[in-house]
């Protein structure tokens, strides 16, 4: 549907489903724990403003990727509904607000947290819009790869945003989201292969097919369980971490495995693949959660 | 007015409720921040 039909202003609903807001449940919650995590207490206000700039600034990367892929989103079941594709927003509605709230999300996090913040803040915002969403995505199968990076800077925002510096641990935390992307998406990827094919976005199982990204979610297991489980040998963590980074990440191993050595036949219902994408989500709360717990516990 | 006229009042209203609630709770966040900032400047 193109500008000329939408005759009714957007929705304020629309905008904030501009934002994606189910992306961004993980994004603050990974980066709250960042800044919980740190070993300087941050004033609840200063550390309240800091969680609204990091979701104010995934919201506006979201918006921007909106505005950028209405075109792919239009020919995806998945993203159809979105206000963009829908017709229900204009297109000048959406980079308007995106890239408002992004300079808003970055000045903000500047003036009232600090300056290492507000820099890692900008270089994230960028990082999925120019990078991810303008650059890989529709070029390379290694899309998610590369661009699973956006979303892990911020548990490392949430670290700057109480430090005003950055350590090995948040560096652990970043490698453990940039190497769960893989699999994460990947898993989501060969059960809506269709989707993508049709869309005409390179994923890896539409480019490389099924067995070559089966055996991919395997190999990226490894590091980031070797990544997940480190900060409790490297003394960063106590027990607690150490324990529930251990349980929960040899379950995801055994998930991944079960995709990773499976082979489909046709009218598959990908249980296994589904069971690997939900689990991942709570895995991935799940391991900041044990994070928390253990900085507060053992405080 | 038409009824289409009436929806568009009716959206551009509901947009600019939102807009002001918005605007009161970043004035009550800034004036929050200030606060923070000059207790750390008068603790330091």
């Amino acid at each position: 549907m193109t500008a000329q039909t939408i005759t009714l202003p957007a929705d304020w609903r629309d905008f904030l489903a501009l934002t994606k807001p189910r992306v961004m449940t993980l994004v603050v919650f990974t980066g709250l724990c960042g800044m919980l995590a740190a070993p300087v207490p941050i004033h609840p206000v200063l550390g309240f403003t800091a969680v609204l700039c990091i979701a104010l600034g995934a919201g506006a990367a979201g918006a921007l990727n909106q505005w950028y892929e209405a075109d792919l989103d239009a020919k995806m079941k998945r993203t159809q509904g979105r206000p963009l594709p829908a017709g229900r927003m204009d297109r000048e509605s959406a980079l308007h607000f995106g890239v408002g709230l992004a300079i808003f999300s970055v000045v903000l996090m500047g003036l009232a947290v600090n300056i290492p913040a507000a820099i890692i803040l900008t270089v994230s915002i960028l990082f999925y819009v120019l990078v991810y969403t303008v650059w890989l995505k529709r070029r390379t199968p290694q899309n998610i790869v590369i661009g699973g990076a956006a979303g892990a800077f911020p548990p490392l925002i949430g670290w700057a945003a109480a430090t005003g510096d950055v350590a090995l641990l948040p560096f652990l935390l970043f490698s453990l989201v940039f190497l769960w992307t893989p699999p994460h998406f990947w898993a989501l990827a060969l059960f809506v292969k269709t989707d993508y094919a049709n869309a005409g976005v390179p994923m890896l199982p539409v480019v490389a097919g099924e067995r070559v990204t089966r055996t991919q979610i395997g190999l990226y297991t490894i590091p980031m369980a070797a990544v997940a489980v480190a900060p409790w040998p490297l003394g960063l963590t106590g027990p607690i971490y150490g324990i529930a980074a251990c349980l929960l990440t040899a379950t995801f191993c055994v998930l991944a495995v079960q995709v990773a050595t499976r082979t489909t036949g046709v009218e598959d219902k990908m249980k296994p693949e589904k069971r690997l994408f939900a689990f991942s989500i709570l895995y991935l709360f799940a391991m900041f959660g044990a994070l928390v717990a253990d900085r507060w516990v053992l405080a | 007015m038409s009824e289409h006229d009436d929806r568009i009042r009716a959206r551009q209203r509901e947009r600019a409720r939102v807009m002001a609630w918005l605007l009161g709770a970043f004035v009550l966040l800034m004036f929050a921040i200030t606060i923070v900032k000059i207790r750390a400047g008068m603790g330091a």
